[in-house]
Order: C-alpha cells, then structure tokens, then sequence
C-alpha cells in the first residue's frame, strides 16, 4: 500500500480493495517502526487518524466520497490544528494548541484526507538541515547521518521513508524544494497567493507560501487540487480561477522551451549534482524541449537580498511570541522587560535569535534604507529578470540545491555556507513564482533534485513537465532502505 | 520678555464601525473583559488581518471634509514595539503613505476671528487593548476588548498659538467627525482624544522651540489645561536659564501639572516597514465620488445657510449648528412653529439648553420633541399665551411630554385677551388701593408697574401684558 501512487489508492479505496483505516494503520506502522530513528514527526495523531479514517470510510460506503477521501497525509507542524499542538518547531510553541485551523487543514479535511501527524522542522521554518528543530534533527532516510534538508524536513524524510504518501510543508527560501531534492521526492512551491497562509504560522509574510510534498508530479497535482484557491482570511490570496491540475498533467512539452540560467551552473555548484541535472535536461531534449541559455544577472545578490527582508519580517513577526498570551513563558521573572527578555531568551533557539537580530537591525532608523530598502530594490530586479527571461522561455530548469544532503552538524557552525545551500531557490520566493524539485538521479548515493521554475500561476505546466519527465524515469520510484531495518 | 505659543494636535477619533479594523470582533464598548478580541485581535499565531472596507470609506469622507487630498495608493506599514496591550508586537498603522494627505480647517474664536489651521494628515490604524493595574495583587490584568478598533489619527500643523486656538480647533474636528457619523466623539469612553505637541519661542522669531508631547487627553477641559500649564512650565524653564526637554510627558488631571513619561532618548525606535500581511489600498476616482455623494451638509455651510435663511446672528447659528442633531432640531422647531426662526431659535438656546445642560443630557435625549416645542412657540407668537407663561408650559411639557395646546387647554392657561375682562379686572385692582390711585394721579408715574404686576396677579398670569398697560393708562388718567 505505501508504495501506491495517491490515484491507485483512490482507486483502491473505492473498489473496497481496502479500507482507509487499513490504510492509515499501515502508515502508522511504518512511521512506528522507523520514526525512532528518522524523527520526522513531532506529534502523531493515531487516535485523530483512526476517527477521521472511519468517518471516511463511511462516506466511502455511502458514496459520498471526494478522489482524496481516506487518504493519508502529514502537516508540517507550522499550519495549525484545532486542538491539536502546534509547535512550529519552537520551544516557544512547545505548549501550544491552537483553537482554530488553517485554512490549508480544513480544506484537506473538507477534501476527506486523514492526518497523520505533524511533522518534524526547522524552528519556526528557519534552516535548511532542520536542526534548528527543539524537537531535534529529522533524519535523511538516504543516509540517516545526514541531514533532511529544510526547514520542511521532515515532510521530506517522511514522504521519502514511505511513511506518507503526500504532505503539506512550506517554503520562504526553499524549505519544500531543497528538502525534496535532498529527500529524493517530489516538493512543489505554488505561486505566491495561490494557497492560502491563513493559520500558517508567519516567519516572512512576504515570501512563505505553503505547498506540497509528494513521490510524484501527479500526486503532487492531486494534493494542490485541494490546496489551492482564493481565501478571503488571507489579503495576500489571489482571486483567480484554480486550473485543473491533474487534468493538465498529459499537455505536451513538444516544443517547450526550458531556460537555463548560466548564474545556476557556475561555480560553488557540486560538479556530480551538475552532472545529473545536465543529464535530466538531456532527457527533456529528447522529449521534444528545446534549451536555452539565459542569464539571471542578480541573482548572485538573491541570498543577500534575502537574508535581509527575511529577517527584518521575522523579527515583527515574532514579537507576538511575548510570554504574556500564549506559549513559553520565563518562571521567576522581576519585571516586565524580564518577562519578554528571559520568556524570548529561553524560548528562541539560536538561529532565530540570529535572524530576529538582524531583521531589527536592518528595520532601525539609520539602517533602513541602506538594508531593507536596498533589499526591495533588489528584490524587484530579481523580479524583473525572471520576468525578462520568461519572456524568451517556458520553464527554467536548474539544479534545486548545489550539493547533495551533507552530513549532519557539518554546517551548523557556519550559518553562511548553510544560507547558501538555497543559493538556487531562494530568487523564487523574491519574485513569488512558482518552483518544484524533482528527483532526477544521484551522486554518490544521494538524490540530486531538478528545479523547475515557473511563471506566475502557471503551477499546471511545470507540473505537467515533471509528469512527463516522472513517465520515462524512475528516479521518483526509488525508495530509501527502511529506517530500522538497517540497524 | 513675551513668548509666543506654538501647538499642533494629533488627535485620535475612533470610527463608528460596528468590527474591527482587521477582524470581524465587535466595536461595542463596555462588555467583559477580552469578550470582543477574536483569534486575530489577540495576535494568535497565524491569523491575518483583513482590512474593513468601511473604515476607509470613513476615512475618505473625512477626507473629503476637510478639502484634504485622498491618497490613491495608501500603504499599512507595522509600528514595532513591545507592551504588553499590543498583542502582535506591532500596531498595524500607516507611515509614509497616509489615506489622507493635506488638508485645512477653519476656526472661529470667541472674538469672532478666523483661522486656518494646516491637517498635515490623517491614517488609519488599530487601536491597543487596555492594561489595567489595580485588583490584580500586584499584577496586571490586559483587557483586549478595544485592540483592533479603527483609528484615525488626524495630525495638524503647528499652526496654533494658544489653547483657545487649540481647543476651537479639537472642537471644530469634534464637531465635524460626528456630523459626518464616522466617530461617536465620546470621550469619556475614548472615543475622542488628543496628544498635544507645545512648544515656545520668543515672539516673532521664525524658529520653532523645542517641543514636548502631551499625551492622551480625553477632555476639552483638560487639554486647555494642559496647555497652558505646560506653556508656564516651558516659560519658567526657559527664563531661568534652562532648556526645554524633548521628551513625553503625562498630564495629571488631579495635580493638574504635567510629568515627564520618556525622554527622546528612550523613545522607541518603531522599525516602521509595510505590513506584508495586507496589500496597498487603491481607490479610484468612481470610488470617492460615490462618497463625496453622500457627504451632508457640513457645519459651516449649515451656519452660513442659519444666518441666510433664518435670519440668525453668526454667533446664534453657530451654537445650533455645533451638531447635527441640534441643527436638525432646530429646524424641525421652526417648521413646526410654521417658521418662526428667531423665537425657535431663543427657545432652543434658551430654556431647551438650560435644562438639557442642567441634567447633563444631550439633544438626543430631550424629553420635548421639535413638533412640541415649535407648537409652543406658535402658540407664543399667536398671543395665545404670554412668555412667561410660556415658561410654565414648557416646564410642564418637559415632564408630562404633552403637546402645548393641550397642557394650555388643561390648566386654562389661555391668555386673557378680551378687553372687557380686562378692564373689570382692572376695576377691580383700583378700588383695592385706592391710595395708590390717588398717589399715581398725583405724579408718581413708576407706579404703572405696580397696578401691572397687582392685574397680572390678580389675572393668575394670563392677561395679556400689552393690553393690561394700555387700559391701566387709559383707567387710570393723570401723569
């Protein structure tokens, strides 16, 4: 059953081969069994499951069943939960548990889904290993020394382990796509505006968008089906039609022109990650695509950039997270400058103190020009080349992260090699566009991820360009080695 | 030497919108404690603010108002600061981009002077919740009933040389704000407060002093107070040899004096960014002239019509114009009193005011209505009854809500106009003092006024004055 694709279970659920609570027990048995070890999971949900899965067969029986009804499926422990503990990774959410959904979680549960759990991440989604995790470091299946990637990592680590066929995740930087290339799977980041953060919790308001996580394209189309959409909650939501995402899988890509940025084969790229992405658009070629060079010219100042509008909205963003309402609060304090400074102090790991800094910084009378404001200015040339390059080209295609997952630790001491490891996704999220990784192959027994860069909404078409890639391979296919058998 | 005083004002009215600028939790004021805060007032992670469209269709009628340029692309930016009151950490506010742009007022001050005073602009922002101290052993207690309500905050120029400039100005603004229906103006409840920037300098120099801040004044009274205590204190200071402060500071409405809150240097660096969470707000010109449709007629130009139409003084029209619904009053007292301007005019201001103010009621919640108040001066100006007794009726039709005519009717209040009544009661009142006849007869004309008041006595009131002094005169012969 974990092996299915989300139609073949759709199928099965309807044709009565199995039930949805038979379903869901086999993925709650599998995360049983490897969890321990890979620590995607921060909370399991098995008793919620189990209730949603027999409601859901229910309506399976009565008919009355939706394609995705029954069908398992992990948050990232960012959206929130109706009463269900919300941490976002943080000490500071630790206790945390929300009296309302995200929008994202009740339209998957109106779809019929049942929730597996939340999933394991970097503290309040900044990171790109998830050791910035107070609940720990989610492993990488392929090689659990090494890190999933993040922030999303472990929606990662539990959609590759076969724990769960799709899961909800979010990406401000590249916390779906560098996760998915790392974790060998399939991540998708919509259009900014195209699914709501209504419920999501904020790090950087301007650029997190939640997507979706999954073994392949089509299942990925299938969850974004349900996803996507216009929320009124949500001012920053897009008032445009959904397209039919699963019905636009099989367009052609006779003809398609893929653009290939010179900015992301240079040099820092990992020389067998370059390899296997090269070989991948060798494979489109040979579809019917035609390839192009063309420049991103600043994309080389897309991290600076970032690492300055990122932090200065996170550090509003977190100020809500006081001690005074909700969440950690500090014992013993004297005063209230006490309460705020100890409640903060012990509550925030290290990496969001780090960001909460310079977000401050560059937002402080003196500074904000020379930072904020340079990094908007910044953020609409990257804009701009995207949007001149789209202009000459269908889709851009690219490596999604310059190496392969790296060993756990390696990179926590050095912030700026790890800002780099998003160096390729982070323009993405600057200029709002839409962007998947695929799994395209491996160096040195780790998935190397495609990048996929579409235009604005136009989610349908690299979705269809990752299908059409998914049918002539099978890099998606591979499975990881189960976690624990190993041992 | 002599100083000049320099304010501006920023003043805070609250919008009459029935939600939240952000959220769709309840404006209405005095409920529990943290009952009207939902997920997003309380700055639950999250949640996102969802800008209420009627708050900017207020905003632009404000706008309009004071001739004031309506910005096209308005931006919400986020000020950054943390207490405990302001549950996201940030107070959704505008910064660079304000709804409304420049604009000006004009003022009127006792002496019957007029001035323009400068809005250098007016934004919309959220409101913070209330931190309360007291019966919380030692701690404080947050209520977040009011985080989210819709502000605009209106700023002046510093284009006010005095309190009384000051308070013409919060006044006028006051006036305007609930004429337009966009603020109750309450201010005991808040709805309605200021923040008073006072600065001196020595007369004509062109430089400004430095300024200190007065904060949150909820009260006419009050602000003028503060003032001009704050203008002594900068005087003495500067007279002495010292420097005026930049600073914050409180205004102790029992000590009447005002205290220090925070210097300059410990003020709060806001970090003010565009709030990611919302988008610019765009209107286009449809949008506004749709509600400039709606504007009513606004206190000056329904002053000036007062002096045209009614015949009023310019300083009449402006007592019954200082609001709405004693304009509208007035009016429905002329028409009832089938035009009868002047009288209506002297009825309102007059004995309706002095009762409305002795029991610290508004016009809203008098206990005579236009139609009766005007029937009582038909009835006045008919001769029906004299002004005096008018006074009498207007008493009774005060607590009996009843109409004139049937409390004249009830208590035979009808004035005596007949001349045959007249005269035996005139009759009546010389031969029951004869000597003093005898006495008015012989030269002592002053004593006209004793038979007056001996008939009016003797009439219970109701003879008609006029007509008493005539037949006296005439009864009476001599001087």
């Amino acid at each position: 059953m974990h092996k299915a694709s989300v139609a073949e279970l759709s199928a099965a659920l309807k044709a009565r081969k199995f039930s949805s609570e038979e379903l869901v027990r086999a993925h709650l048995a599998r995360i049983h069994a490897q969890d321990s070890e890979l620590n995607s999971f921060i909370t399991i949900t098995e008793t919620e499951a189990l209730a949603a899965a027999s409601q859901a067969d229910r309506l399976i029986a009565a008919g009355e069943a939706g394609p995705l009804t029954g069908i398992p499926l992990a948050h990232k422990d960012i959206f929130c939960t109706r009463g269900v503990r919300t941490s976002c990774g943080s000490k500071m959410l630790d206790n945390f548990v929300p009296p309302y959904d995200a929008t994202v979680v009740e339209k998957i549960a109106n779809a019929g889904m049942v929730v597996l759990g939340k999933t394991n991440m970097d503290e309040f989604a900044m990171g790109s290993s998830n050791e910035n995790s107070y609940y720990g470091a989610a492993r990488n299946p392929w090689d659990t020394s090494r890190v999933p990637g993040g922030s999303s990592g472990g929606s990662a680590a539990a959609v590759a382990a076969r724990m769960t066929p799709l899961a909800t995740c979010t990406d401000t930087g590249g916390s779906i796509r560098q996760p998915a290339s790392l974790c060998g799977i399939t991540g998708l980041k919509p259009t900014y505006g195209r699914v709501s953060r209504y419920g999501m919790v904020a790090f950087a308001s301007s650029l997190d968008q939640g997507g979706i996580m999954g073994r392949s394209a089509e299942d990925t189309a299938w969850l974004l089906s349900a996803m996507a959409g216009f929320d009124p909650k949500d001012s920053t939501s897009v008032d445009r039609p959904v397209d039919d995402y699963v019905g636009g899988l099989n367009q052609s890509i006779e003809g398609l022109t893929i653009g290939l940025p010179r900015e992301h084969f240079g040099e820092g790229l990992d020389p067998e990650v370059g390899a296997v992405v090269e070989a991948a658009i060798r494979q489109y070629e040979k579809l019917g695509a035609k390839v192009k060079e063309i420049d991103l010219p600043n994309s080389p100042l897309s991290v600076p950039a970032y690492y300055v509008v990122a932090p200065a909205e996170c550090s509003s963003n977190l100020s809500r997270f006081d001690g005074v309402r909700y969440g950690y609060r500090a014992k013993h304090t004297k005063n209230l400058q006490d309460l705020y400074t100890r409640s903060r102090g012990e509550a925030f790991g290290e990496e969001v103190q780090r960001r909460i800094m310079i977000g401050t910084y560059a937002l402080s009378t003196g500074y904000y020009d020379a930072y904020y404001l340079k990094a908007q200015k910044i953020r609409r040339l990257i804009s701009n080349d995207f949007r001149q390059a789209f202009s000459e080209v269908d889709v851009i295609m690219g490596p999604t992260s310059p190496t392969t997952a790296f060993p756990l630790g390696e990179r926590t001491d050095d912030p700026i090699t790890m800002y780099l490891s998003d160096i390729y996704t982070i323009g993405v999220n600057l200029a709002g566009l839409t962007g998947m990784s695929i799994p395209a192959g491996f160096a040195g027994g780790l998935p190397v991820g495609l990048q996929i860069i579409g235009n604005y909404f136009e989610e349908a078409r690299i979705l269809s360009v990752a299908h059409r890639y998914q049918q002539v391979t099978d890099w998606h296919t591979q499975a990881p080695p189960d976690a624990g058998s190993q041992a | 030497m002599e100083w000049e005083t320099v304010i501006g004002l920023e003043i805070h009215a609250q919008l009459a919108t029935r939600s939240k600028i952000f959220s769709a939790a309840s404006t209405a004021y005095g409920a529990e404690p943290n009952t009207q805060a939902c997920a997003i007032d309380l700055g639950m992670p999250g949640m996102l603010p969802v800008l209420n469209a009627e708050a900017v269709r207020m905003a632009v009628k404000f706008g309009l108002a004071t001739n004031s340029a309506i910005t096209r692309r308005s931006v919400f930016a986020r000020k950054n600061y943390f207490y405990p009151d302001l549950p996201k950490g940030y107070q959704i506010s505008q910064f660079e981009l304000p709804i409304v742009g420049e604009g000006s007022i004009e003022i009127e001050l006792k002496d019957g002077t007029r001035k323009h005073v400068g809005v250098t602009r007016a934004h919309l922002e959220e409101d913070a919740g209330k931190s309360l101290h007291e019966d919380f052993h030692g701690m404080s207690g947050i209520d977040l009933n009011r985080a989210g309500t819709p502000l605009i905050e209106i700023v002046s120029e510093p284009d006010m040389r005095s309190a009384a400039e000051a308070i013409a100005y919060m006044k006028k603004i006051h006036t305007l704000v609930r004429y337009l229906e966009i603020c109750d103006g309450n201010m005991q409840e808040g709805s309605f407060r200021c923040d008073a920037n006072v600065s001196i300098r020595p007369m004509g120099a062109s430089e400004f002093g430095t300024r200190t801040e007065l904060k949150n004044i909820n009260s006419f009274r009050f602000v003028e107070r503060a003032i001009n205590y704050e203008v002594e204190r900068q005087i003495d200071v500067l007279e002495s040899g010292g420097t005026v402060t930049q600073e914050t500071r409180l205004y102790d409405t029992n000590k009447n004096e005002t205290r220090p809150m925070r210097s300059k240097e410990e003020a709060n660096d806001y970090r003010y960014f565009p709030d990611p969470d919302l988008l610019p707000v765009e209107l286009d010109e449809d949008y506004i002239a749709a509600i400039a449709d709606t504007l009513p007629e606004l206190p000056d130009a329904k002053s000036t019509r007062f002096q045209q139409e009614y015949g009023l003084s310019a300083y009449d029209a402006g007592v019954l114009t200082a609001s709405r619904e004693l304009a509208d009053f007035y009016e429905a007292t002329v028409t009832a009193a089938k035009g009868a301007a002047k009288p209506a005019a002297n009825w309102v201001m007059g004995e309706l005011a002095g009762v409305l103010n002795k029991q610290g009621m508004d016009i809203g919640a008098s206990q005579v209505n236009p139609e009766q108040l005007g029937g009582l001066v038909l009835r006045i100006e008919d001769n029906t009854i004299s002004g005096k007794i008018a006074k009498e009726v207007f008493e009774a039709m005060w607590s009996e809500q009843q109409d004139a005519d049937a409390i004249i009717e009830a208590r035979g209040l009808r004035q005596i106009t007949d001349t045959g009544a007249i005269e035996s009661l005139i009759d009546e009142v010389i031969e029951a003092h004869p000597k003093q006849a005898e006495q008015y007869r012989g030269g002592a004309g002053k004593l006209l006024g004793f038979f007056v008041g001996q008939v009016m006595k003797r009439s219970q009131g109701k003879a008609n004055p006029g007509m008493v002094n005539k037949v006296l005169r005439e009864k009476l012969g001599g001087s």
